[in-house]
């Protein structure tokens, strides 16, 4: 099917979308969250009349403005990267993946878009319930757009509803409500979502404490902190229950992912959890060395968290990549063998229906369909190759995971002092509230790191790899693409954090 | 009644859809027409300013609707997103980038410390508006003039030309397509800050930019539309999907499928008389009849290329491997899952409508830019 796979081109192309993806996502979490914030602290106004509260709210605006432009700037270029960069993968699931793309852009793209000019400008323009309802308007239109396109993404992580068409030779939707309601795709939009709203209640309540540490908008900043500390500790719960529900739709639907996670080799029933390691980056498939040079475990917790039963087996990477016969699990190795009939059979088929043998192209389309399942296996040269880089994956759960245990401790202690009206005095917890800011963007990126590292090499989990899945390109031209983003975003960044710092630092207009 | 359509007519339809949602950017390029004057028709910052806040309450729509169009080409002809985004790489890779650095100059452009400094964001909407516009109207030329790539029996495409997609440029009718709609989106610029802005001596100067504009938008409007009555075309059997040139194609088309016509020639009709009462007659309403104009102009080109058996996305070097509505649509399940989806379109047109009517029912004045809300003004 591929005539020849150029690996550099491949690479390039996967670190431009990576560039991509994450410089995108330093941006989105904050509108997600953010923009319910504000429209809390606008509700807060419109219900007292107090103009502090408007004035507060307008700070924030600012704010939000200035990380939303920049979100639609790397934005649109993600869109428009799975045709350029990833044109056979657009061709393959177009028919599926399309879909959520312009219910996207209908939906929710334009209540955005059309409301923030309300938003901003609409002040003297519109009634006051107007205004707040077009605030509001904009987090429902940001937080339904990251519905469809964590839509899209679960369905690559858990391909569903859909068909191989072998005349077509690609895949095709049989039921919207399936792709829509997969339980990966519901899993991945309430984690993000919420995951936003934490990152967001974090910037408001770090950017307040250092107000209080400067003794400056004093009132502003316990007001505001105590609203987004409120929405952070319930944001963080949330989180917290989702991402067990995440890692388990993992440990369901795609094992080899759960395995790297956890850096776990050799399956076994009561698995522990690795709470902490350092993996050792020699080690592979099927080879005598540890896994860890050392780690911390936690007995049974992995296994419950898996499959919500402590004694219950969780495969390893080994167990994946050569099978085991006992727990009846089919390794990538035996998947190779069928996925490399399928592609022949399929082949065959096209071939004899060019050349008008009806009797064998009926032939190999009734064996390819006993085959099909694995046929993107078929793409696959060694059975390692169905492994995703381990470190990585495991470091970005770890980091992910730990930062993300941090936060709701600290808000929790903030929200006590601020309660207890001696917050401004705890000058040790006012630092530490403004160090979970950049905390909560490495959290958000490692997070992203492992839903995409994690699944490698797979861009449809199972169907279709990196490999298969990218545009004809000579890899000077995509380097070219990269280096050219990795400037313009690398500048725009600089731009954007050097006009917030100085709104920042100019602060709420005072009376 | 939806799940009842046959597959032609729902590749019909969706052909139809995607080329309303075309037009409709190419009349929202407004906001693009309107950057391109920034650096000739204000005087002064204060001015220059407010034909920023003017465009910049409107640039996102304009941008929504772009990424719109990308997504129902993707939802509705995948093929045609992988293969044109795949092979004419280039094009469209500096088409976005024209976009990406338009999407912060308005919020950046007179922020304290914004780094770059204001021309610098001023000249990326210059850039937004010339460059983005020309080559968006060469990469649609190629809906006419063809492009060189064939696919493989797995749909993979092979692009034949280094330049990918930016030889475009290089072809007449392609500069010229793209060249009228700059000189178009820049009347529609002048117009739309003609009945958005409240300024006596700077919407003159529009209504001056305007006829300029028009004039020069003329022998290229001209040159596309000679060769389109003339050109060989890209012509589908009916009966076998096979692809062969035609003299006269789309002369062909436009007398076969006379609405086609009649939507060019209204529209046409439409951008003229827009153009008429704004610079002669002082009415500030031009924006509405040469807005229409636009879409109609645009529905007709995009009927053009893609009714009565004709390949919109034509191979110059390899016939069959042109794309047709018929062959780069995607399954019937899907068309009918989005046509459903397609019925809320009326609805997200009302309230746009609706809010663009509330927001601009006064018109902008350098006072308001003034006023106590001037934090939140670009």
């Amino acid at each position: 099917m591929v005539e020849q796979i150029d690996l550099t081109q491949v690479n390039w192309a996967r670190a431009q979308f990576a560039l991509t993806a994450m410089y995108h996502w330093i941006f989105v979490p904050l509108t997600l969250g953010l923009s319910f914030l504000v429209a809390f602290f606008e509700s807060i106004y419109v219900r007292t009349g107090n103009e502090e509260w408007k004035r507060l709210t307008k700070f924030w605006m600012t704010l939000f403005g200035i990380n939303f432009a920049i979100g639609v700037a790397t934005g649109i270029i993600m869109e428009f990267e799975f045709g350029t960069n990833w044109s056979n993968y657009s061709w393959m699931v177009g028919d599926i993946f399309g879909a959520p793309l312009a219910a996207e852009g209908i939906f929710a793209f334009f209540l955005e878009a059309t409301f923030f000019a309300v938003m901003f400008f609409g002040w003297n323009r519109v009634s006051k319930s107007f205004h707040l309802f077009s605030t509001w308007m904009v987090a429902v239109g940001s937080n339904l757009s990251a519905l469809w396109i964590l839509v899209a993404n679960g369905w690559m992580q858990f391909p569903t509803g859909m068909q191989f068409n072998p005349d077509t030779a690609r895949f095709e939707m049989q039921n919207f409500w399936e792709v829509l309601f997969s339980p990966v795709a519901i899993s991945k939009f309430t984690h993000a979502t919420s995951s936003g709203f934490l990152l967001a209640s974090l910037f408001v309540v770090g950017i307040s404490c250092w107000y209080l540490l400067q003794e400056r908008h004093q009132t502003m900043a316990k007001r505001s902190i105590i609203v987004a500390s409120v929405f952070g500790l319930l944001s963080a719960t949330y989180v917290g229950f989702t991402g067990d529900e995440a890692a388990y739709t993992v440990a369901q639907k795609q094992p080899m992912k759960l395995a790297a996670m956890e850096g776990l080799y050799d399956g076994q029933t009561s698995a522990p959890l690795v709470a902490a390691g350092l993996i050792n980056s020699a080690k592979l498939p099927g080879d005598n060395q540890q896994p860890f040079a050392m780690e911390i475990k936690i007995p049974g917790l992995l296994s419950l968290l898996a499959n919500r039963d402590p004694g219950s087996f969780v495969p390893g990477i080994n167990d994946l990549v050569f099978g085991n016969r006992q727990q009846h699990i089919i390794g990538a190795q035996e998947k190779i063998e069928k996925g490399k009939i399928a592609l022949e059979l399929l082949r065959t088929y096209k071939e004899s229906r060019k050349s008008g043998d009806q009797a064998i192209a009926d032939a190999s389309l009734k064996a390819f369909g006993d085959y099909q399942e694995n046929m993107g296996y078929g793409y696959l040269n060694s059975p390692s190759e169905a492994v995703p880089p381990v470190g990585i994956t495991f470091y970005a759960f770890h980091i992910m995971v730990v930062t993300g245990a941090i936060f709701p401790l600290v808000l929790l202690l903030i929200l006590y002092f601020q309660i207890r009206g001696t917050l401004a005095y705890q000058q040790w917890l006012l630092y530490l509230g403004m160090l979970c800011i950049p905390l909560g963007y490495v959290s958000q990126q490692a997070g992203w790191v492992l839903a995409e590292v994690g699944r490698q090499p797979w861009a449809i989990y199972g169907l279709l790899p990196v490999t298969v899945a990218n545009s004809n390109l000579t890899s000077g031209t995509v380097m070219t693409t990269f280096f050219l983003f990795l400037g313009i975003f690398t500048l725009l960044l600089i731009a954007e954090i050097s006009i917030l710092a100085k709104q920042i630092n100019i602060g709420p207009e005072e009376n | 009644m939806i799940g009842n359509l046959d597959y032609s007519t729902l590749q019909h339809i969706w052909w139809i859809i995607t080329s309303l949602v075309g037009s409709l950017f190419i009349f929202l390029t407004f906001v693009q027409g309107g950057q391109t004057l920034l650096f000739t028709v204000p005087r002064g910052d204060e001015e220059k300013t407010l034909i920023i806040n003017s465009l910049g309450r409107k640039w996102e729509l304009t941008f929504t609707t772009l990424v719109l169009f990308g997504g129902a080409l993707f939802a509705a002809f995948p093929k045609f997103y992988a293969t044109s985004f795949g092979g004419a790489y280039w094009v469209w890779m500096l088409i976005l980038f024209t976009f990406i650095i338009q999407a912060v100059s308005y919020e950046y452009r007179k922020k304290p410390q914004n780094f770059l400094g204001s021309t610098t964001y001023e000249a990326f909407l210059f850039v937004n508006g010339s460059v983005g516009i020309l080559l968006i109207g060469a990469a649609v030329g190629t809906f006419f003039t063809g492009s060189s790539f064939s696919l493989n029996q797995y749909n993979q495409v092979t692009w034949q030309t280094p330049y990918r997609g930016l030889e475009a440029a290089r072809n007449l009718f392609n500069l010229s397509l793209g060249l009228f709609l700059v000189f178009n989106a820049r009347v529609l610029g002048a117009m739309y800050l003609i009945n958005n802005i409240d300024h006596k001596t700077l919407t003159d100067r529009c209504r001056k930019s305007a006829w300029k504009s028009f004039l020069w938008s003329l022998p290229f409007l001209l040159y596309v539309l000679v060769n389109l009555l003339f050109m060989q075309g890209y012509a589908r059997s009916p009966e076998t999907g096979e692809i062969f040139l035609q003299s006269g194609k789309y002369l062909q088309n436009l007398v076969g499928n006379p609405a086609t016509l009649v939507l060019l020639l209204l529209g046409l009709l439409f951008v003229i008389y827009a153009v008429t009462i704004t610079c002669f007659k002082g009415k500030n309403n031009g924006i509405w009849f040469g807005g229409l104009g636009t879409v109609l102009v645009g529905l007709a080109v995009f009927f053009l290329a893609g009714f009565n058996n004709t390949a919109f996305y034509p191979s110059s070097y390899d016939l069959q491997s042109s794309l047709t509505i018929y062959n780069a649509s995607s399954s019937h399940y899907t068309l009918t899952a989005m046509t459903y989806v397609a019925l809320s379109v009326p609805f997200v047109l009302a309230y746009i409508a609706y809010v663009w009517r509330q927001m601009d029912s006064k018109r902008l004045t350098i006072a308001e830019l003034k006023s106590e809300n001037a934090e939140e003004m670009y």
